[in-house]
């Protein structure tokens, strides 16, 4: 009823390349932007944003990143919480030998250091696909996992072989460490979430994105038309590796305040990572969030919310039933709609836009 | 369309396959074979199954390299090469099963024909403003002519998984098209259609050989559609060539109607 295209007629192709042509999608984009950095900054508690936003924006940027490999380019990769380490530890290496320098550039920085390791564990991926590509990806994440914990280098020789989180600001506000506001480190998330989506869809709806489709879809056919293979895949690892490694970065920057690669950037993250893209829809931008939204955000509201609504739960019981949930949720889902969030998404504007007629 | 390369006339020689032969193991797939294909012209490669066809047409854009002899395409001789080189010097095809994109929509699939055109900077494309727009709106102009000219407009933005096979031997056809190729492989590109749509076919390929010049080989099995259609043919058994010549003398061949209708032993 209120979402029609009818009337609104492109008279150029600029306008009909637009990632969003449909006016009521840019309003709905702008709403989403408002109520991000004005509403939830203004009104939400420190338990929204430390516990649902936070966590949510990381997974989100790494999803992205998952998702142009898996998704766009159809490379498995199990190394992402490997990718995620290596930005992380750039960027507690970068931050701690200069110091003066903004940890948000460092922060952005670290994703390129990322790029080239990704490019790196890629080069197989010319040779193998599918599975074997993916169990070829799994040595990266052992071994960076091993390098993280055995090169104390890495850690500035901490007693605690734990990346240290020190104070730096931006604009004179904490934006890392102990004295850092919640408002300050999600404001800065949502910037660098905000610009690198941005960046992201313009990236897949261009040039690069559709060979990335290409290599996807039928590689004999990209290759037969000119689009180097090699060249292509590894330009997919680069920028998908980038992704991941700005959001380990912000992973232990902005949202964990420290921590050590066996726990945050372990076999089990990676696993997460690919759940979300898989869920949210692979090839899909808006279905990292939903992913990313959706794994990340349930436990939380079921842990919190049913006690809310008057369930009351234990704390074992609460965190097993949670598991419970959401297994089972991911199965509904998964068998309601094998291509994810994102086409329940897609089908549901499409009926919209045909509502009150069936088709 | 413009045609950057006019240094080989209409008439002149475009592509020599020299004594190539070719072999898997112990299967020999081709055997001593030359033909050539000349600027302009329709060339017809036919034969029973398993006479060689596709792999020579995998020969000439560079997925299979020869074991023996060599290629010549606009006078410039090669041995091994791989198929983006191929397509970067202008030899486009399509697929005897559709090897579309299947994710993407039709207006995307063409457009992909255009990648080795497009060279706007990384920086740009992040940004997808400036340089990396316009020349995204340039070549998206000219993807619309391509449309125009198949009479796809309707089907622009539909994903190609959910056309009939037709309409996507048509899009097909149409990536190859965006490539601007100076030779255009046809891998059987009637197979499974009916007569309308064959007679459809059969008019874009001869469009596209008189309104773009584009000097075309088909591989095809419905005899009167090459006969009709093709000024040369080239016929192969067993990766031999039995005759080349024209439609009318390969008909009249005793060795190609052999070949053909078989002989009493």
């Amino acid at each position: 009823m209120f979402y029609r295209e009818t009337g609104q007629f492109k008279t150029n192709y600029a306008g009909d390349m637009a990632v969003f042509p449909i006016l009521q999608d840019r309003i709905g984009i702008a709403l989403i932007l408002v109520v991000a950095f004005v509403l939830i900054p203004l009104l939400g508690s420190d338990f929204l944003l430390s516990s649902v936003m936070i966590p949510f924006l990381v997974f989100s940027l790494a999803s992205i990143g998952l998702n142009i490999l898996t998704g766009y380019t159809g490379l498995i990769s199990l190394g992402t919480g490997a990718f995620m380490g290596v930005g992380a530890y750039a960027c507690y290496k970068l931050t701690t030998l200069f110091p003066e320098v903004n940890i948000v550039v460092w922060i952005v920085t670290a994703g390129f250091f990322s790029a080239f390791v990704g490019v790196l564990f890629g080069l197989p991926s010319l040779r193998i696909k599918g599975f074997y590509l993916a169990v070829a990806t799994l040595a990266a994440q052992f071994f960076l996992q091993w390098c993280f914990t055995r090169i104390p280098w890495l850690y500035n020789y901490n007693t605690s072989g734990a990346i240290e989180v020190g104070q730096r600001t931006l604009f004179g506000m904490n934006v890392t460490g102990p004295k850092a506001s919640l408002e300050a480190r999600y404001m800065v998330l949502l910037t660098l979430v905000t610009v690198l989506t941005w960046v992201a869809s313009n990236l897949m709806h261009g040039r690069i994105g559709r060979s990335f489709m290409a290599v996807r879809d039928m590689d004999i056919a990209a290759e037969l038309m000119g689009i180097d293979l090699l060249k292509t895949k590894l330009l997919a690892f680069a920028v998908s590796s980038f992704y991941a490694g700005v959001a380990g970065a912000a992973m232990m920057f902005l949202w964990y305040g420290g921590g050590e690669a066996n726990d945050a950037f372990n076999i089990n993250q990676s696993f997460l990572i690919l759940f979300m893209v898989i869920i949210g829809g692979l090839g899909s931008m808006i279905g990292s969030f939903f992913g990313a939204a959706f794994i990340s955000m349930l436990p939380t509201m079921l842990k919190f919310g049913l006690p809310a609504l008057g369930i009351p739960l234990a704390g074992a019981t609460a965190e097993h039933l949670t598991y419970i949930l959401v297994g089972s949720l991911i199965i509904f889902f998964l068998i309601v709609e094998p291509h994810g969030l994102a086409r329940l998404w897609q089908i549901g504007k499409q009926k919209l836009r045909m509502w009150p007629f069936p088709y | 369309m413009t045609r950057t390369s006019q240094s080989i006339q209409k008439g002149e020689v475009l592509l020599a396959v020299d004594q190539v032969s070719l072999s898997f193991g112990g299967v020999k797939a081709i055997t001593d074979v030359s033909f050539d294909i000349r600027k302009g012209e329709i060339r017809a490669i036919i034969g029973p199954n398993g006479a060689g066809k596709t792999s020579m047409l995998n020969v000439i854009n560079g997925f299979y390299h020869p074991q023996q002899g060599k290629i010549t395409f606009k006078g410039q001789t090669r041995s091994k090469m791989r198929p983006s080189v191929a397509a970067a010097q202008g030899i486009a095809r399509t697929f005897q099963n559709v090897a579309l994109f299947k994710g993407m929509s039709t207006l995307d699939n063409i457009m992909s024909g255009r990648t080795l055109k497009m060279n706007s900077h990384f920086f740009w494309q992040c940004l997808r403003h400036g340089p990396a727009m316009a020349e995204e709106i340039r070549h998206r102009e000219f993807v619309e002519d391509i449309i125009d000219f198949l009479e796809i407009q309707a089907i622009r933005k539909v994903p190609v998984g959910k056309l009939p096979y037709g309409l996507q031997k048509r899009v097909e056809l149409g990536r190859a098209l965006a490539m601007e190729p100076d030779l255009l492989l046809l891998d059987e590109p009637m197979a499974g259609m009916n007569l309308e749509e064959k007679e459809d076919m059969s008019r874009f390929i001869i469009d596209v050989n008189t309104q773009y010049g584009t000097t075309i080989a088909l591989i095809e099995h419905d005899m009167g559609v090459v006969m009709d259609l093709s000024d040369r043919v080239v016929v192969l058994e067993y990766g031999r060539k039995l005759a080349d010549g024209t439609p009318d003398e390969v008909k009249a061949d005793q060795s190609v109607i052999d070949a053909y209708l078989g002989v009493a032993h």
